[in-house]
């Protein structure tokens, strides 16, 4: 028997439906006329459109490049150059997204664009980290028998290594999200736009409730984006 | 059919070469064993077959065609490859495992699920319930005919196996190694076979080519090398009791022609010519056959000695030592202990009398060339 509401959807809805809540709630019921005017219909969307752009335009990006260039340091002639890559993404990773903010802010000034261009630096790394190690981690005697009985490489890397490393990279593409989510509320200090922006505005005019429905619609959208990835995982790996 | 020529390789940042000048050929539809102590260069040569590793110098032949000049991907889809950690790709089926070659040739869907079928029979697993079961799902040995399976699917007329059963309990692993013998018993493929396990290369080898330090020591039938060690290596490789390693080899078809015994008697003979022939055999008896050379029983010295009887009717007996003419001579010396006699009637299939052996007639066989 068919579920009538498959169950990986129940969460998302939810999601939905509280976000849908929160807007609708804030819009009809605020405090004062200042919060009226930041907590108006357009507002809110244009706060939410924005922070959905930041985050699918560099994690798109991110993960293009990120896997990609994974696959290419994995190849044996470039293993040491990914052995060196690797370490320095690590470092690069404890570096606060603050600090990347204002770094790429002094060399390349403010807008919509430079705050996707620094979500997309921060996302790439444990990406490209994670795509890396899960290609180098395969067993070798995988990778042998699969050559031993004339697999090309081309057909080795998309039959095998990376439906094995699969599971490794989506990992990776979470910890992206994550970060990337996080990091998108800053956006509005490079003036890049986003939930920020209810956030921030709400601090520095003293109304919570500014800051908590930026805040929970920031929250709920990395529940949502981490959910919908998890998904993805568990539908394509069935083996293990 | 395959024929290494000088072979060497080297590894770079090692001193001495991995394999050295060595040259190697194994005839069509035989079993060559490499064996040897671990680091002596089995698998290196065995990888140089399918260029897996490349010789730094040196000619290799498969059919008569320079491996060397061949696209390597090619090469590969027609030999059959299986390793020690057997590879299966954990994240495909058992079907998909075995059908890894079958795609990569382009097989028709039909033929390939045909073929996968067949071979998982062949290597015991039954394809209804394997086929959709994922590698981790395997017990050791079960995974083992899987790898086996994957490498035979498109029936390549060369296999190379290095300790296939190696990562298997004691009792798998022979269970494994007999299968596998009646499975080429059958498809007769050219094969290269790595072990570092003396007893397999005996049992599995139809040629076995002892290595130490990248050379080939002794290359000879697994006879020859219980029989006569090439040096004191090949002495200790094989063993102290060589001898009883060669009564597992010899069959005793090969020595029955070589043992010079008066014939049978038949029913029909006057007791005195009887009597004449059991004082004249090594084991006081004479086997009883009819006209046509069936197998009748035994008459032995003790009974005729009764006198109770007048003719040969009255003394024959029924003989539990009897064993055919493809059984080992150890399956002889299991015998003869098992009913405590110096001596086994041989006979064939359809009861035909083929001759005796006895106790004296092994010794003869081991003392030879010992
Ligand atoms: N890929 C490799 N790189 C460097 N040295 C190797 C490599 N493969 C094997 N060797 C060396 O070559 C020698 C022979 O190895 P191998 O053929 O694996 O021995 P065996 O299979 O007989 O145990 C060993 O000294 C081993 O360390
Ligand atoms: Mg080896």
């Amino acid at each position: 028997m068919k579920r009538l509401i498959p169950i990986n959807l129940v969460l998302p809805v939810i999601l939905i439906a509280l976000g849908i809540l929160i807007v609708v709630y804030t819009a009809n019921n605020p405090t004062d006329s200042l919060v009226a005017r930041m907590l108006s219909y357009t507002n809110m969307f244009k706060a939410l459109r924005e922070h959905f752009m930041l985050m699918v335009v560099s994690m798109t990006g991110a993960i293009i490049v990120g896997v990609l260039s994974g696959i290419m340091l994995s190849r044996p002639k470039l293993y040491y150059l990914g052995r060196v890559v690797e370490n320095i993404v690590n470092i690069g990773q404890t570096v606060p997204p603050l600090a990347v903010l204002a770094l790429l802010f002094v060399i390349m000034g403010i807008g919509f664009r430079m705050a996707v261009f620094a979500l997309f630096l921060y996302s790439i790394l444990p990406i490209l980290r994670n795509t890396f190690a899960g290609i180098i981690n395969v067993q070798p005697s995988i990778i042998e028998s699969a050559k031993g009985m004339g697999m090309s490489p081309f057909r080795i890397l998309t039959r095998i290594e990376l439906p094995l490393a699969f599971p490794i990279i989506v990992a990776g593409i979470r910890t992206a999200v994550v970060i990337n989510v996080g990091t998108a509320a800053m956006a509005t200090f490079i003036g890049g736009g986003g939930l920020g922006d209810l956030i921030v505005a709400g601090i520095s005019l003293g109304r919570e409730m500014v800051i908590f429905t930026g805040a929970a619609l920031a929250a709920l959208t990395a529940i949502l984006l981490d959910h919908v990835i998890g998904q993805v995982e568990k539908g394509l790996v069935r083996w293990s | 059919m395959i024929k290494l020529e000088g072979i060497t390789k080297k590894f770079p940042g090692l001193k001495t070469p991995a394999v050295d000048n060595l040259d190697l050929e194994v005839k069509e539809g035989d079993v060559c064993v490499l064996v040897g102590p671990s680091g002596c260069g089995k698998t290196t040569t065995m990888k140089m077959i399918n260029r897996i590793h490349e010789p730094t110098s040196g000619h290799i032949y498969v059919n008569g065609k320079n491996v060397l000049k061949m696209n390597p991907i090619k090469l590969r889809l027609d030999i059959g490859y299986v390793i020690q950690e057997i590879g299966l790709f954990p994240h495909q089926t058992i079907e998909e495992n075995v059908a890894t070659v079958p795609n990569e040739k382009k097989w028709p869907r039909e033929k390939t699920k045909q073929q996968v079928d067949e071979m998982l029979t062949l290597v015991g697993l039954d394809p209804k319930i394997y086929c959709r079961r994922y590698p981790s799902a395997l017990s050791g040995g079960q995974r083992q005919r899987v790898g086996v399976a994957r490498a035979m699917v498109t029936n390549p007329p060369i296999m190379l196996m290095d300790e296939p059963f190696g990562a298997v309990d004691p009792i798998t692993r022979a269970r494994l190694q007999n299968e596998f013998l009646r499975i080429q018993e059958r498809v007769s493929k050219t094969i290269v076979f790595v072990t570092h396990d003396i007893d397999e290369a005996i049992k599995m080898g139809d040629a076995i080519a002892v290595m130490r330090e990248g050379k080939i020591v002794q290359y000879a039938t697994p006879n020859e090398l219980l029989s006569s060690p090439a040096n004191e290596f090949v002495a200790n490789l094989v063993g102290r009791n060589r001898s009883i390693k060669r009564l597992h080899l010899i069959r005793i078809r090969e020595i029955l022609n070589g043992i010079a015994r008066p014939g049978p008697a038949t029913l029909d003979m006057p007791l005195d010519d009887i009597r004449k022939q059991i004082e004249k055999s090594d084991i006081r008896a004479v086997m009883i056959v009819d006209h046509d050379n069936k197998f009748k029983g035994i008459i032995g010295m003790n009974e005729l000695k009764k006198n109770t009887g007048e003719t040969a009717a009255d003394y024959i007996h029924e003989l539990n030592q009897l064993i055919t003419e493809d059984a080992t001579l150890n399956d002889a010396l299991s015998v003869m202990l098992e009913c405590g006699e110096g001596y086994v009637a041989v006979v064939s299939e359809n009861d035909q009398y083929r001759g005796i052996i006895t106790l004296g007639d092994l010794l003869n066989v081991v003392k030879e060339e010992a």
